[in-house]
């Protein structure tokens, strides 16, 4: 493919604007800018060519089957996005009066008492702008609660060796010690291991549940005792929470924070990496650290307030992605509290559906339940034929589908971490449970195949190393 | 109710026989019954498409929508292209995760490594990351890269963006990292209290251009001053104003942020919008998240993949400087789209008729009695008027007549107004706006 | 290949040569190398910097990992090896003779391993 640089015909491009009507003004000298400007020239209708390449050389939901572990890929429903379109929230400034943006207060208040309800949490901010920033600000929380009580000695973070990578540097990046717990056998956590680092230093405890192995920590009641009696907090990350919407709530399992991952559970769509959203829920006695500013009702209007005096402060410019906020609110609305726990239990369904047709041949990480996701190992298939994860991941993308997530948690080793999501049906399933088992004969028959997948994609396997050692980040223009 | 699962009951029933299980309950008999929801969410029942559709409707309408807007504040008003929006709504680019898999992403991927270069073309720059979550958080971010050992006090100027400055704070105070506030005088950073404070632990510098009020701060005496401290200057950058006023690197900053809002996405009420980040070569592999770089596959052929990945929390853990992952990426194809279908040459025109308007609507405003220029020096799009009355009174006549006027400015300033121009206002906008100052409209 | 019998070695694979009493110079063994394979970058310490036995002073990137490279000794950073930050990929080639460090004014040493115990250390780790 060209890059956008290579289309560009010196000359060309669209007329946009009308011409200036005012008198001109020019930046004085010192002020302006010397530098040429590549910038590409082009008219629309090759602009266009050129996007509709790139985006065929791309994979979203609406392509095929995209069971990328610990990501949700479900489908995202176009009504979200007309209603994030509509004038009414697409054009409004953020610094509009109140009176002119009480529909906009309104679906955050709306939005924020939803959520609260489906979390078990009393209050809710929609500042962070994804999950790991979600974590960052429930830290904050934390942080503050410990300081305002003057138990400043609070600073170890608990956190199980199978956690989001994001779990670890967002505490870091809050001056927090990260403790590392290992898991049982079984994947879940290992209570005498908590139970011995607790202690006056802890801050709290970072907990995914379901975790990323797929597994409800079924003692979270006695891990939730043990933290808050050491005077610890419980911190909720809500990557997971899809499996179990609407049939457990975090609030009452004991955890005083939460994040959730809009764009996961509550099907804003990923845009190729970003936008999310990751907004916090906390229990009433951690409101007052909460950012700020804070929707208020006052005689039967809406505004924002920014009076507290323990808030952490601000982690965004203005409230969030609203825009984000209003697609979520448009999908709780349409599914309703009927439609939350169906999901979840379809979600649960698909992937144990799944995993029983392939327990004979890959090595299931973790046997027994699984939630919205398993794991699998390819570590003996490695063993006995050469065939790795990847090259299972690779095969995978010729068969139209997009490959699980691989490698991830560390401590499987040759990891695919499989979360087929509610939205897709059973026949796709099958289906991609043929490829499955397809790929893993073929691992016995004809590897080679295998370690020189994919060969139907746009390019064969980059070259990582080189991507690494020789940066390229931008294009060069010859001057 | 409404749902978007595909299988049917009978289906359903398939493969709970196939997990040996009677019902949906038992897929969940992992759960602790104590802590289980009794009965159901306390949330409203389900709804239609067109019943929720409505309910939207009715929320969005609630809203006032200006017809005209001269109010910035660290949200501009621009037009975006109609290409642009047909872009930003590809329905694969918005149902795609992040580009972890490199052979099926390459639009994806492609499309970052070019808005990687139209970011470093902007600022002038040797690279840029695959962008963060705004314009403030980007300043956070600068700062941590900024950090070592040895120089750990942080500066920052009190005339950038209060939301900036607040947001800067609290990830300082979150790391423990001491924060100096540079106060301004007459609307611009006071280089003398810089220079006298600044010091062999200071790590670095932060900027705005043009500052809050919307002046244009003397960047070569500032500059000067953080080199000759051994700190990193960073310049934070509205887009617009780099098109046509001097760059960062023009400028000798270390690292250039900005808030890309204004590059094609929509007001939306705060969000989402688009953090930039961009740094000299020597830095780059300190820049946060993503990033995407450009190699050869097994062919030879060029390609692109998310690269330095050993910088980023999934690999590095407590030991990664950010912990981001999730980013603006479709915000950053969008700005891209943006900046391709301006061109070097209509982008710049934007830049100069946001110039152009400002200051004619500048040089209207004061002639009525009573409104004066603020701060004197050169600014770009937006700048503070005196009021000869009540500012919440004047706003409020306008919002009548359907204009949003300037920003209300709190604190030092109180009462004063920032007005904002863009290419959108047309010059009979203006001069209404001036009549009706005058009262005569 | 080969474990070098002059040099010394850590727990944590790194390897150290005593140029005298007082310095040495340090990379990472054979065994490391191949753990990490190709290596794309190394997070250099300052000259100046003080190192303390069994700490980390740097760190070493492949595409998908990273590990943090522990001093032997405690003593202070004389020089870095220019050669190897400029092409890390030159310890993969020859990981004995890319020492990456070099460390003056030595107080204190590690327990350190011959290279016989070294090789057996690492057929344990093997298992």
């Amino acid at each position: 493919m060209k890059l956008v640089f290579e289309r560009s015909i010196q000359g060309t491009g669209s007329t946009l604007l009308p011409p200036n009507d005012v008198e001109a003004y020019d930046l004085q000298e010192p002020y302006q800018r010397k530098l040429a400007l590549h910038f590409p020239e082009l008219t629309e209708g090759e602009l266009s060519r050129h996007y509709s390449e790139l985006e065929s050389n791309a994979f979203g939901v609406n392509r095929g089957f995209y069971p990328l572990g610990s990501c949700t890929m479900k489908y995202s429903p176009k009504l979200n996005e007309e209603c994030a379109a509509l004038p009414g929230f697409a054009d409004i400034h953020p610094l509009q009066p109140a009176h002119t943006v009480q529909g906009c207060m309104e679906a955050m208040a709306l939005a924020e008492k939803l959520l609260c309800e489906i979390t078990g949490m009393d209050n809710l901010t929609f500042q962070p702008a994804a999950g790991a920033h979600g974590e960052f600000t429930g830290l904050q929380l934390i942080k503050k609660y410990h300081d305002s009580r003057g138990d400043s000695k609070r600073v170890e973070l608990i956190v199980p060796d199978t956690a989001h990578g994001t779990n670890p540097a967002s505490a870091s990046m809050g001056a927090f010690k990260t403790v590392a717990i290992p898991s049982k056998a079984d994947g879940l956590v290992d209570l005498d291991a908590l139970k011995a680092v607790v202690g006056e230093n802890t801050a709290g405890l970072m907990l995914t549940n379901p975790s990323t192995l797929g597994l409800f920590e079924k003692d979270i009641v006695e891990i939730a005792k043990t933290v808050h009696e050491a005077g610890g907090l419980l911190y909720y990350d809500g990557a997971n929470l899809n499996p179990v919407m609407g049939v457990v709530r975090p609030g009452d399992t004991g955890f005083d924070i939460v994040h959730l991952n809009l764009h996961k559970t509550f099907s804003t769509p990923h845009g190729g990496g970003g936008p999310g959203a990751g907004p916090v829920g906390c229990k009433a006695y951690l409101s007052e650290f909460l950012p700020l500013p804070r929707i208020v009702e006052e005689q039967g209007s809406l505004r924002f307030c920014s009076d507290s005096e323990n808030s952490i402060g601000r982690v965004k410019a203005f409230y969030g992605h609203f825009l984000v906020i209003i697609k979520a609110l448009a999908y709780i609305l349409t599914l309703g509290k009927e439609g939350i726990p169906y999901a979840a239990q379809n979600a649960v369904l698909n992937a144990n559906y799944m995993m029983k047709s392939l327990e004979d041949l890959y090595t299931v990480a973790y046997p027994g339940r699984c939630m919205h996701e398993f794991v699998l190992s390819a570590e003996s298939l490695k063993k006995r034929t050469g065939v790795s994860a990847m090259d299972v991941a690779k095969a995978l993308m010729d068969h139209g589908m997009h490959p699980p997530t691989v490698y991830f948690p560390l401590n499987v080793h040759e990891a695919l971490m499989v979360e087929p999501t509610e939205t897709e049906s059973k026949p796709t399933i099958d289906a991609a449970v043929k490829v499955y088992r397809e790929i893993y004969d073929l691992a016995f028959t004809n590897p080679a195949l295998l370690h020189e997948a994919p060969v139907k994609a746009a390019i064969r396997r980059p070259d990582e190393v080189r991507a690494a050692r020789t940066l390229v980040l931008r294009h060069s223009f010859s001057s | 109710m409404g749902t978007y699962v595909p299988n049917s009951v009978v289906e359903q029933k398939e493969m709970l026989e196939a997990l040996g299980l009677q019902a949906m309950e038992d897929l969940f008999d992992v759960i602790p019954d104590e802590v289980r929801v009794k009965g159901e969410l306390r949330i409203p029942s389900g709804k239609s498409e067109l019943e929720v559709r409505r309910q939207m409707e009715e929320m969005a309408e609630r809203n006032t929508v200006f017809r005209t807007v001269f109010r910035g504040a660290g949200a501009y008003r621009h037009y975006i292209p109609a290409l642009v929006k047909a872009v930003a709504s590809k329905e694969t680019f918005v149902t795609a995760y992040t580009p972890y898999q490199p052979e099926i992403s390459q639009g994806v991927l492609q499309s970052i490594f070019e808005y990687q270069t139209m970011i470093c073309e902007l600022t002038g720059m040797d690279a840029s990351n695959a962008s963060v979550y705004d314009g403030a958080v980007a300043c956070a971010e600068a700062v941590a890269m900024c950090i070592d050992k040895k120089r750990e006090t942080v500066y920052l100027s009190a005339a950038v963006h209060p939301d900036y400055l607040d947001v800067v704070k609290t990830y300082c105070y979150a790391a423990n990292r001491e924060l100096v506030i540079v106060p301004e005088k007459d609307g611009r950073t006071d280089v003398d209290f810089l220079r006298s404070h600044l010091n062999s632990q200071s790590a670095c510098f932060l900027l705005q251009q043009p500052n809050f009020f919307g002046l244009l701060e003397d960047t070569d005496e500032l500059s000067n001053a953080v080199k000759a401290a051994g700190a990193k200057f960073i310049l934070c950058v509205n887009p617009v104003y780099a098109a046509i006023g001097k760059t960062p690197r023009e400028c000798g900053a270390d690292i250039a942020v900005g808030e890309g809002q204004p590059l094609g996405l929509n007001l939306g009420f705060g969000g989402p919008y688009l953090g930039f980040m961009a740094s000299i070569q020597e830095m780059a592999r300190k820049l946060p998240g993503r990033i995407v770089g450009q190699t050869l596959d097994a062919d030879g052929n060029r390609c692109f993949v998310l690269t330095l990945q050993a910088r980023e929390q999934h690999i590095r853990r407590e030991k990664a400087s950010s912990s981001i992952c999730s980013n603006q990426a479709l915000c950053a194809m969008t700005a891209a789209s943006y900046m391709s279908t301006m061109g070097p040459s209509g982008f710049q025109e934007v830049a100069k008729q946001c110039l152009s308007k400002a200051h004619y609507a500048a040089k209207q405003i004061t002639s009525v009695p009573g409104f004066s220029l603020r701060f004197s020096g050169e600014f770009f799009h937006e700048f503070v008027t005196a009021c000869p009355s009540s500012a919440e009174t004047i706003l409020k006549k306008l919002e009548e007549k359907g204009i949003l006027g300037g920003y209300l400015l709190d604190g030092k300033y109180k009462g004063c107004i920032l007005w904002c121009c863009t290419e959108l206002n047309t010059k009979s906008e203006i001069d209404l706006l001036t009549a009706l100052l005058k009262g005569e409209a | 290949m080969t474990t070098p019998t002059n040099y010394s070695y850590t727990k944590t694979h790194e390897w150290i040569q005593f140029l005298d009493e007082e310095t040495a110079t340090s990379g990472i063994t054979d065994f490391a190398q191949k753990a990490l394979s190709d290596i794309v970058f190394i997070n250099m310490p300052s000259e100046g910097d003080e190192v303390t036995c069994g700490e980390s002073f740097a760190d070493i990137e492949s595409v998908k990992a990273v590990a943090d490279i522990n001093s032997p000794v405690s003593g202070t950073i004389l020089e870095t090896n220019e050669t190897v930050e400029e092409d890390p990929s030159v310890i993969n080639e020859d990981p004995y003779g890319s020492w990456i460090v070099k460390i003056g004014h030595i107080r204190a040493k590690d327990d350190l391993m011959n290279a016989e115990e070294y090789d057996r250390f690492c057929e344990e780790e093997e298992q």
